[in-house]
């Protein structure tokens, strides 16, 4: 392991990073179910109908996602066996109280929703299996087999229902996360009212990113084609909250840089002499202007399929990147200066061990699997799901 | 029969949906985001700038009084050198606990001094506020402490406290901080730093009591707190303290 690497003066306690890469993917993954979310509704409640292929996988994403939000946490707990204190003895105070409470709410509303779009899917299949097969499928519809057409409007308004309250459900579930850092006052690089907004956009961003991604991975392995004018809409989308998102991030720094408090010498420091690739180069810089170019271009110049779906995934995997590098200089920065004001330390990342960069990779990886393991029991891509609403 | 029971239905309804806004409503209302409402801080700790000659022998007796574990502080003392170009030179090499060697600097110092840290026990205190499980809370004397029995070790309070003064503690992976020495002022004593000080830099006592060193301070001498500007309103408060001090 390397040596921690300190300049200045830094409290005895602040040596040592308390926070580590599992805090910073937890809210990239928690980001990713707000924007899957977000995708899934822009068909099911403002009806945007060119989403129509990526409805369905956006809320199974949404899904998985949001199975691991939690994971990092309990990876980062000193005591993970204690983890539901947190629900038994909240304290209301407590900005971090009410994450067990609104993640379970959001779990079982996505649950349902899902339940209900994939419930047409899930009775022909009990239908058509025999055994244990045909078991398991009846345990899913709940031995609901009852797909009249009077049913499924009922389907189709709880969905819309459900879809309508997931969304400022997702809003709340990360704009929550990012008031957990923003409410800190201890912390000026983390202390902004702008915080909150700044998680929920790129959280939006993110999302529609890794869906653009995974939808054009699973249209080559299966050989279908992609929906372009899905995918069209899905680049302007992106680049639209991706403007609001970038304008967000550039407020909140030169701010910081015009007001000129006294911690802003030791922010900058530390944007500079510890954050420069993270953030100068990465966040703010290739990340950034690059797919904000391009989505651009995409969005308002006609071109190629070919070419502007290159262009666009480029974008989209350039963004995910920014949107982690984000989360990484907020987690991270934020503890590499002293709260004296006048000393940086650093952050080593072990590559084996709890907190190490191999189990967040595993975390990360883990929604993507569940995705995979989600298809073989309710295929997400079949077309001719009999009156199926998604 | 059905008019009964849509009524209750109503009622029980209503019920939930008042009791669920006021619970809501009320970590709103203004004083209740902090614990320490309604507790009555009787104690204060005086650190005299002045009188601090940076032996260390606090931060040991801390040490062993508290079994605090290796590279962690519950209290520790930090050497200010202040030079005629304005630098300020801040250090304290493990905690303070083995003294300061003398350094020497390209321009003349102009005032050098020793400033001793500890857990503020704030009124308002920010770690109390954010715990998620009320595993930090403060006493009924005012001391903030912790339930390590309770903990999760989330390390939320340790990024809440603006001093530094909290830590994980490697042993009971929970948090772990200064509490005045709670086991032993609950008894009448001193805290251990307290005690070793041959200074009397420190003190520490009841605010209400005549007969304590520390009422008189508080009553008749111009105290300073560290970042006020934070509102958490420390208990822990100082006498001579320097603006370059945070």
């Amino acid at each position: 392991m390397h040596e921690i690497v300190t300049s200045g003066f830094l409290f005895p306690n602040e040596i040592e990073v308390h926070w580590s890469i599992m805090i910073v993917i937890y809210p990239y993954i928690t980001g990713l179910v707000a924007g899957a979310f977000i995708v899934s509704s822009l068909y099911h409640v403002f009806g945007v109908k060119e989403l129509k292929p990526i409805a369905k996988f956006s809320l199974v994403g949404a899904f998985c996602f949001l199975n691991f939000a939690c994971t990092p946490l309990l990876f980062h707990l000193g005591h993970p066996e204690r983890a539901f204190n947190i629900m038994f003895t909240p304290k209301f105070t407590s900005a971090m109280s009410g994450f067990g409470y609104i993640y379970s709410f959001y779990l079982v509303l996505v649950l349902l929703e899902i339940w209900f779009v994939f419930r047409p899917q899930i009775v022909s299949m009990a239908l058509e299996s025999t055994g244990l097969k045909k078991l398991f499928y009846w345990f899913l519809a709940l031995g609901n087999y009852d797909l009249s057409e009077k049913t499924l409007a009922i389907d189709r308004k709880l969905i819309l229902f459900l879809a309508a309250i997931g969304i400022p459900s997702a809003c709340l579930l990360h704009g929550y996360v990012g008031f957990l850092f923003g409410s800190l006052k201890s912390n000026p690089w983390w202390s902004t009212p702008l915080m909150p907004v700044i998680f929920l956009m790129s959280a939006i961003v993110s999302g529609i990113a890794v869906l653009i991604i995974c939808y054009w991975i699973v249209m080559k392995a299966k050989g279908m084609k992609p929906d372009n004018n899905c995918l069209k809409c899905l680049y302007k989308y992106l680049w639209g909250f991706f403007i609001v998102d970038l304008t967000l991030e550039m407020l909140e720094i030169l701010t910081m840089y015009y007001e000129a408090h006294e911690e802003w010498h030791i922010i900058s420091r530390m944007l500079t002499e510890r954050l420069g690739f993270s953030y100068i180069i990465l966040q703010m810089s290739i990340c950034s202007v690059i797919p904000m170019i391009l989505l651009g271009i995409v969005s308002l110049t006609n071109m190629k399929d070919s070419t502007r779906n290159t262009l666009g995934i480029f974008s989209s995997a350039l963004i995910l990147i920014q949107v982690l590098a984000m989360r990484w200089n907020v987690v991270i920065g934020g503890q590499l200066f002293s709260k004296s004001l006048r000393g940086l330390t650093t952050y080593n990342l072990p590559f084996f061990g709890r907190e190490g960069l191999a189990m967040a990779v595993v975390l990360v990886a883990l929604p993507f699997i569940t995705m995979y393991v989600f298809n073989l029991i309710l295929p997400v891509w079949q077309k001719e799901v009999p009156k199926a609403e998604g | 029969m059905n008019k009964d029971r849509r009524n209750f239905i109503k009622q029980t309804g209503w019920s939930i949906l008042g009791g669920g806004l006021l619970i809501s409503v009320f970590p709103l209302l203004p004083g209740s985001a902090h614990a320490s409402k309604n507790k009555n801080h009787i104690f204060a700790f005086i650190v005299d700038i002045e009188k601090c000659i940076g032996c260390g022998k606090c931060v040991n007796a801390c040490i062993k009084e508290n079994s605090v574990p290796n590279d962690f502080y519950r209290t520790w003392v930090e050497r200010y050198h202040i030079l005629e170009n304005g630098e300020v030179i801040v250090d304290s090499p493990d905690g303070g606990s083995d003294g300061f060697k003398p350094q020497e600097f390209k321009h003349k110092v102009e005032k050098a001094f020793f400033v001793p840290k500890l857990c503020n026990h704030c009124k308002k205190p920010n770690c109390v506020q954010v715990c998620p499980v009320v595993a930090t809370y403060v006493s009924k004397e005012g001391v903030v402490l912790v339930d390590d029995k309770h903990c999760v070790g989330c390390s939320y309070c340790v990024q809440a406290c603006p001093y530094g003064a909290r830590f994980i503690n490697p042993e009971t992976r929970t948090a772990d901080k200064c509490t005045w020495c709670y086991h032993r002022i609950k008894k009448g004593y001193k805290p251990a730093c307290v005690l070793v000080c041959p200074t009397g830099a420190r003190q520490f006592g009841r605010i209400d009591d005549p007969e304590s060193p520390v009422h008189k301070t508080v009553k008749e001498k111009m105290l300073q707190i560290l970042k006020p500007e934070t509102g958490n309103e420390p208990m822990t408060m100082y006498l001579g303290l320097d603006k370059e001090v945070r």
